[in-house]
Parts: C-alpha cells; structure tokens; sequence
C-alpha cells in the first residue's frame, strides 16, 4: 500500500517543487494592497477578505485582507488579545458560539472553495486534508489515551483510506520525517511518555499526514524550552521546504518571524495594522504599533561599575542543595522514601545594587533554587543575608524575612482574588511595623504603589479595587509594590516578566532597572529568556539538570559560552536587531 | 463602565440575582421559612386577643383557667369547646383567632366526621387518624424540617471546614492519617448505629443531630482538603509567607476564604439532604419523639391511611416544593459562582 502511494506524492511533491520555484518573492507594495493585482501565474492559495469575528456581539476582530500564496511562509504577530489566534481559528470555522463574516476563498484539491459559506460536512474534508493546524500545547492537543502512532494512523486511515496496518507503517514514515529518533518505538508511546520537543513533533507528523496545502502553526514552540524553538522551526522550515505547502506562523515572539517568514501581517486590537515583507517591516516599520513592537527588546540600563569589592554580599550562599522526596516503586516504597535532588551544590553571592542571572529551561531546577533561597523550601547548605545566616524560618528569622522579597511568575495567581489592592500591598506592613495606625499604612501603600507607577489619578479607587480589575503588567506592579513596601534590600524576581506581553515586558524591565538604581536593590532574576538577562543581570549562572554548568559575568558567559549547553542557549537567542543593526 | 469596587463575593451576588428562578426560590423560600417561623401567631388553638366581661387578655401568651371565662374547671381553657366559644359571642366579648384556629397538638374532639377527616372549612387540609390538623402539623412540621436541616448544616459545614483545612494545608503525614480515619469512619453502617441508639437513648432533635452530625461533615471536608491543596502552593500564599506571615494568618486571610466555594455551592443541597434524612428516618419512626410534628411521620400516616389521600398528597406537595425551591437556589447559586462564567 505505501509503495503504492508513493509514486502519488512524488507528483504532487513535482507539482508543488515547480509551483514553489514559480513563486516569486511577493513585493511589500503588492502585498499591502492584497497580492490580487492581476498576477496570472500566481493565484493566491487563501484570499481573505473582510474578516470579521465577534463573540455574542462583542467584535474582537473587523475587516481582515489578506492573501497567502502557495508555499508562502507567512507570519502572523501580535500580543496576546489581538485577535491572532481567533482569525486563524474562524478561518477553519473552529470557534464555538462566534459570528464570522466575510469571505475566504481557499484554492484547494477541489478548486476554488469559500471556508467561511461552506457546509460543516464539506468543512470537515478540508481540514486536516487541505488546511492542517498544529497547537501550542501538544500535551493537551494529543489525546493520553491513545499512542501517537494510533492517533497520527486515525488521521491516515480517515483521509487517505488506507487499511490499519498501512496507516500504521504511514504514521511511523510520517514520525521518522519529523526526526524523531526511533519512530518505530515512539509510536507506540503514549504522549505522556515523550518530551515536549517530541510531542511537538508528533502532533506536526499529524498535522502533515495528508500533505495539506496550509498549516495552521498557532504558537507552536511557545510552550518548549528556548533550545528546542529552533530545532522545531528548522523542522518546519524544512518539511515546508520538501512538501511546498504554505505556512502561517501564530506568532508573538518576533525573533521567531525574522528567522522563519517571508511576509508578515501585524494585528492590534482586532486590526491588521501593517503586511509586508519580513524584512522590510522590520527595518522600515509603517505603522507607530509595528516600530513599537520592534523596539520592545528589552534594553539593558543598569549600573554596570563594579561592585565595591570590600563590601558584604546581600547575599551569599555556599553549597545550597534542595531536595524533595519522591516515592520509590513497589513494595520498598512502603517504607522509605527516594530523593529527588533539585539543586546541587550551587554557590554564589549577590553584592548590593547587583543582578544576578539564572538561566536555564523548564525543570533545570532554577525556581527551586528561587524557593530554596526564600526559605520556602528546607534546604542544605550555608545561606547568609546581610551578613546574617538564615534558616529561613518564620519564628526565627522574622527581622531578616524583610530583607528578601520576591515577585512571581504569574500576575494571576500572585495576587489573592478576594483581598483589595490596598490590603494586599499593605500585608506586610501588618507583619513588619504592626504599630503603624491606618492613616499612616494607607499612606505608604500609596507611595508604594506610586513608585510601581500605579496612581489613583489614572485607576480612580485604586486601593478599593480588587486585582482581577487590572491587565497582566499592571498586577505585576502590584506585585513589585507588595515587596517594595517592607523595603527589602533584595528582590527574587522568577521570570517576572515571562507571562507578559513583549511592550509590557520592557516596561516592567524598566521599572526595576530604575528601582535598582534609585534604591540600590539586588535581584536574583530567574528567566529562560537570554534578552531578559542581557538586559539585566551583571553576573549570570547557567543551570542544567540542577546543576550550575557556568557562572561568571554576564558578557563573558553568554559571549565566550564554554559549555555547549550555554551555548545552544545563546545561539537559540540570536537575533534580528543585532543583525540589523549593521544597517 | 461601572466605577464602582465589586468584591468577587458581591459579583457572585449579581450573577445569582440575574438568575430569576433562583433568587425567587431564595425569596419564596425566605418568606415561608419566616412564616413558618411566626408559626404559633398563624396556627394556634389559642386566640390572639379576647375580652371577656371587659378583661382584656392575650392567651397566645398566657393561657388562663376555664373559670376566668365562666366555665367550670380549673384547667386551661379549651377555646374549641362550643361552651367556650358561645361565652365570647355574647355582646361585648370577643376573640380573635389566628388565621387556623388549630395548633399541631390540638385535637379536634368536635369533627362531624371520624378521623382521619377529609378536607372541610374547619379544617383545611382536613385531620389525621389523631384528629390533629393536618395544615397545621405540615406548618409546624416544615419549620422543624428546616431548622434542623440549617443545623445539621452548620455543624457539618463547620466541621468540614475544620477537618478539610486541617488536612489540605498541612498535608502530608497529617493528611495520610486523617484521610485513613475518614475512609474506617465513612465506612461505618450509619443507618445501623441509627436504629442501636434509638433503642439505646430517648429518641429526641438533639440526638439525630448529634448522630447525623458525625457522619455528616466527611463529603464537605473532602472538598475543602482539595481547595486548600490547591490553593496553598499557589503563587499568593508563597508570597505571603515570604512575607513572614504565620500559618494561621495564611489560612485565615489567604487560603480560607479562596477555598469556600464548593462549601457555598454546597449549601442548599446539603440543605435539601438534611431534610430528606430528617424526613425518611421519621418515617422510619427513628426520629424525632412522638407527637412532634414531623413530615416523615405524617407520611407514614398517610401510607398507613391510604384512604385518607389528603394527608400524604398534601405532605407529598410540601416536600416536593421545599426541596425544589432548595434545588433551584442551589442551581442559580452554582452558576454565581462558577468561574468560568462570564460576568457581564
């Protein structure tokens, strides 16, 4: 059955490699206006026009154009709320309970179609077949109940009708072009028994089993650790490049479209503000949201004099080591309980008004080391803040508890729901200076927030409202002003900026960058993101598998990397603006 | 835009307002429960205000001998007895009746038919097999039901909430342990303990409660224990500590009142059931001591009279409505509080 089917791809491979080669880079000018102009031997693969989305009423996006052409890479960038991922779902009408109006005409196996106007049942052929998609987040994107081989084989069998076992040697073909090593035993792996990056690439040997013409990617590296995007990308480039179908990349991370898209589109608020080639939107921005998007790397604005080398570190910890237990299988597990160790051995020191570093992905043991060093953990080791040693319990170490305070990850589940603004940042105060009487609390919870840049002249009864009233970046403020208020002398920050969108990213840099200066802070910055450290750390430690690999100053490490960890982690943060900024 | 603060807990309120059916059961029920709680002022053997001979007096209050109103005895005057009545219709006297001139004890010694009586003017919803008035012992005995189904509530809330934070924050060994105590606890035959100390003590209110109470808190602390889970290792609570707040601080600002959710949505099923429970085990005759009036037991009246289709059809309606009234509150308050509604 493969053999017989092989010929077939092979013509349409032929079709498709003559196509693409015809395919001539599309001009900003002509693309601007839609890439419609009277162009006969390029008829556009998806035209769309005037595409609206609105959700009981509420219009989340208006008057969409635009045209892909055949084996077109194509990006599609935006913060999060701009409408991206919900134009491409209306496109595949996807979305429950939305109103899609507008037209878009899909040049697919069966001639010309219109996505928007056509019957469900005749919809459904077209995705999957014609138009493919793959998701953010493979592991709920996969089903946990079936093998990858089973599910990539379902999708074969139900398109392309091929008997069980075809299908099954089809999946293991399609798992083997992803460069999944071992496709023959991956396939029978269930999606919980693959890492990310093989998920990833699981769910794209799906998505290609039919050879579509399009393919949807919405985020598709977003959830994988930072050495691991490239790979993905590269993955995708290629089998664009081998199966000649177009691509449009969902997209918020703009390092991602420089290395990938030939055309880009730029939405904001439901608007597709700016299209053009890659390169000239990003060296020639139009529209003020375009340069405003380009300009929001975060940019480093820290004292970089050298710390007073006589002076006491903030903080200083010698052979931290943090474990949790873990079950042992079977009957042993009874009885005694396995450690599993998180961090290993880390030593460092963090003089006043300095930034240290942590970089490393997902389960490298980074924020157990942001825990371990708050106290929030038990751990091993010699730890002194201030010169003073710290057990970080609460009874004993009530005093030095002001002097490390922390910042989270998420702006969501930092703040409780159910207290006011001025409750929560005036929590600390209640612990630290218990005898302030309501006026004078009220007071410093103001000058706290004001320092954040939270004013009650723009958010009118600012200290009476509740936290699910403000966006993403203004939490997080609220956030760094609940930790300012008991004046610390050093801020744990764990990817405080990693949840935001890439504008408000930069503003929240800036704010600490100020606040160092202005009060002399040390932060112990934990980030995946290369630019956030460039940006500002002075010192960085790499960590892998909970342990440091390398740790020194900042441009030493991430320029002269040693280890090829670090340096797969500061090739994967190359970006355009260096690059451009030849120009 | 609206300007104005909500708190979560004043926006759940609007949502559950917004749903009609549910605010009106909250309403109708309020007001019944308020009524049945006026009970003794609508359905009383004893007039609210009489004059006799120029004395003006309160028997709803204090009931004086049959001689102060020209009968012969010393005991409490029977204001049913025709005698009694015809004294008051003399010009001058009078006496104001409640709207059913009946309480749940009264005996009706004067019904023209046998009892159980069908439905007449005298008595509405007719008498039971004792020649007690039936509305009257269905008012009486739904303010019991719902007294005792808020205080087997309570209890069980309360002791939930105890046991679950308990569990949910300390976990670990804590949590195994307490866990194991729940599951040989929970396992226990309820109804056979039921049935041994009905047998062992004076059946009486406060013993049910005590009984069902111990049995009753396991399903709600379980809930709590997950919230609690869940809710100490997200990022606030980690905050809080860095802030150098205690455990008991944690709880109580931070964890507690993020965990009441299920409790809230919980509360007018575990209303409902603690009606039910009331109502089967007195239909079982392991309840409440005979003589209080009680919907189970005027069940069982109406399954040993089946003639008298009065008793258990207007028992039936009763209970059907309480518990559906509980139901729809139940519902709308779900939904109030269900976060992944909208709040528009």
């Amino acid at each position: 059955m493969t053999a017989a089917h092989l010929p077939s791809n092979a013509t349409i491979h032929d079709q498709y490699g003559t196509k693409s080669t015809a395919s001539r880079p599309v001009t900003a000018q002509e693309s601007a206006h839609g890439s419609r102009s009277g162009q006969t031997n390029l008829i556009p693969l998806l035209e769309v026009k005037d595409l609206g989305v609105s959700f009981a009423g509420r219009s989340v996006v208006q008057n969409i154009n635009f045209s892909i052409a055949p084996g077109e890479k194509i990006a599609l960038v935006g913060e999060s709320g701009s409408g991206k991922t919900v134009s491409a779902l209306s496109l595949l009408r996807l979305l429950h309970d939305a109103q899609v109006t507008g037209t878009a005409n899909f040049h697919g196996s069966e001639g010309r179609i219109e996505l928007l106007g056509l019957p469900e049942q005749t919809l459904r052929g077209v995705r999957g077949r014609d138009i493919a998609m793959i998701f953010q987040e493979p592991m709920t994107a996969l089903n946990p109940l079936f093998s990858v081989g089973d599910q990539i084989a379902e999708v074969v069998e139900l398109k392309l009708g091929l008997s069980r076992g075809a299908a099954w040697n089809k999946a293991i073909e399609l798992l083997a072009a992803t460069g999944i090593s071992e496709p023959q035993r991956r396939a029978s792996a269930f999606p919980h028994q693959l890492s990310g990056g093989q998920r990833q690439r699981a769910m794209i040997a799906m998505a290609l089993a039919c050879q579509p013409k399009l393919l949807l990617a919405d985020e598709p590296t977003t959830a994988l650790d930072v050495s691991l995007r490239g790979q993905i990308l590269e993955l995708l480039a290629s089998l664009q490049k081998q199966n000649g179908m177009a691509v449009l990349l969902i997209t918020h991370d703009l390092n991602l479209v420089h290395r990938f898209a030939d055309r880009v589109l730029v939405m904001e608020n439901g608007l597709l503000v700016e299209q053009g080639q890659v390169a000239e939107v990003f060296s020639h921005p139009k529209h003020p949201y375009t340069e405003k998007l380009i300009d929001s790397r975060p940019r480093r604005d820290v004292l970089d004099t050298p710390a007073e080398p006589d002076s006491l570190p903030v903080l200083k910890v010698e052979h931290l080591r943090v474990s949790y237990p873990t079950g042992l299988p079977g009957f042993r597990g009874w009885f005694r309980k396995g450690e599993f160790v998180a961090v290993q051995d880390a030593s460092f020191s963090v003089p006043e008004g300095r930034t240290l570093g942590v970089i490393g992905e997902s389960g490298s043991g980074k924020s157990t080391l942001a825990l371990g060093v708050l106290g929030l953990l038990p751990f091993s080791g010699d730890m002194l803040v201030a010169g003073q040693s710290w057990t970080g319990q609460i009874s004993s170490d009530k005093v030095l508890r002001r002097a490390l305070q922390v910042v989270f990850q998420d702006p969501f589940s930092s703040l409780s729901p159910r207290l006011t603004i001025e409750e929560i940042v005036g929590e600390g105060l209640t612990i630290h200076h218990p005898g302030l009487d309501q006026e004078s609390r009220r007071e410093r919870v103001i000058k706290a927030l004001q320092e954040v840049g939270l004013d009650s002249s723009q958010n009118p009864g600012l200290l009476a409202r509740y936290p699910h009233e403000f966006s993403g970046g203004q939490r997080q403020r609220i956030a760094i002003a609940r930790a300012l208020i008991v004046q610390p002398r050093m801020l744990v920050l764990d990817e405080p900026t990693s949840a935001l969108d890439v504008t408000i990213q930069k503003q929240v840099l800036q704010l600490l960058q100020g606040l160092q200066k202005e009060r002399g802070l040390s932060y112990l910055l934990i980030t995946h993101d290369v630019d956030v450290i460039r940006a500002m750390a002075h010192e960085v430690l790499v960590m892998k598998d909970g342990l440091v690999l390398e740790a020194g100053p900042v441009a030493e490490i991430l320029d002269r990397p040693r280890h090829p960890y670090t340096k797969s982690l500061a090739q994967a943060a190359v970006d355009f603006s260096l690059e451009n900024q030849g120009t | 835009m609206n300007t104005l603060s909500l708190s979560p807990s004043q926006r759940a309120w609007r949502r559950f307002k917004r749903n009609r059916l549910g605010y009106w059961s909250l309403l109708l029920f309020c007001t019944l429960f308020a009524l049945s709680l006026a009970a003794e002022l609508i359905s009383n053997d004893k007039p609210l205000l009489a004059r006799y001979e120029g004395q003006l007096s309160v028997p709803v209050i204090k009931n004086q001998p049959e001689t102060s109103f020209g009968g012969d005895f010393q005991t409490p005057t029977d204001f049913l007895d025709p005698f009694i009545q015809q004294q008051f219709s003399r010009p001058g006297n009078f006496a104001i009746y409640p709207l059913n001139p009946y309480h749940h004890s009264t005996i009706n010694y004067f019904a023209k038919e046998p009892n159980p009586s069908a439905p007449s003017a005298e008595n509405w919803l007719g008498t039971d097999d004792r020649g007690r008035d039936v509305a009257a012992r269905l008012l009486y005995g739904f303010r019991i039901s719902v007294l005792f189904a808020l205080a087997l509530t309570a209890i069980g809330v309360l002791l939930g909430i105890v046991t679950g934070a308990i569990q949910g924050f300390f976990g670990g060994k804590t949590d195994l342990w307490f866990q194991r105590f729940i599951e040989i606890w929970g396992s226990m035959p309820e109804l056979y303990l039921l049935i041994i100390f009905s047998a062992m003590f004076d059946p009486s209110v406060a013993l049910l409660l005590v009984l069902l109470s111990l049995f009753g808190w396991m399903g709600l602390s379980d809930y709590v224990r997950a919230e609690f889970l869940r809710n100490r290792q997200l990022d606030y609570v980690r905050a809080a500590r860095a802030l150098g707040l205690s455990n008991w601080q944690i709880i109580w600002r931070h964890i507690l009142p993020n965990s009441l959710t299920p409790v809230v949505t919980f509360l007018p099923f575990r209303m409902s059931a603690a009606i039910l429970a009331l109502t089967s085990l007195d239909f079982l005759g392991l309840g409440v001591p005979p003589g209080t009036p009680s919907l189970g037991e005027l069940l069982a009246q109406g399954k040993n009279n089946i003639d008298a289709w009065w008793i258990s059809l207007s028992t039936f309606a009763v209970l059907v409505i309480t518990l559906l009234l509980l139901t729809f509150m139940g519902d709308a308050l779900r939904d109030a509080l269900d976060p992944r509604k909208a709040d528009r």
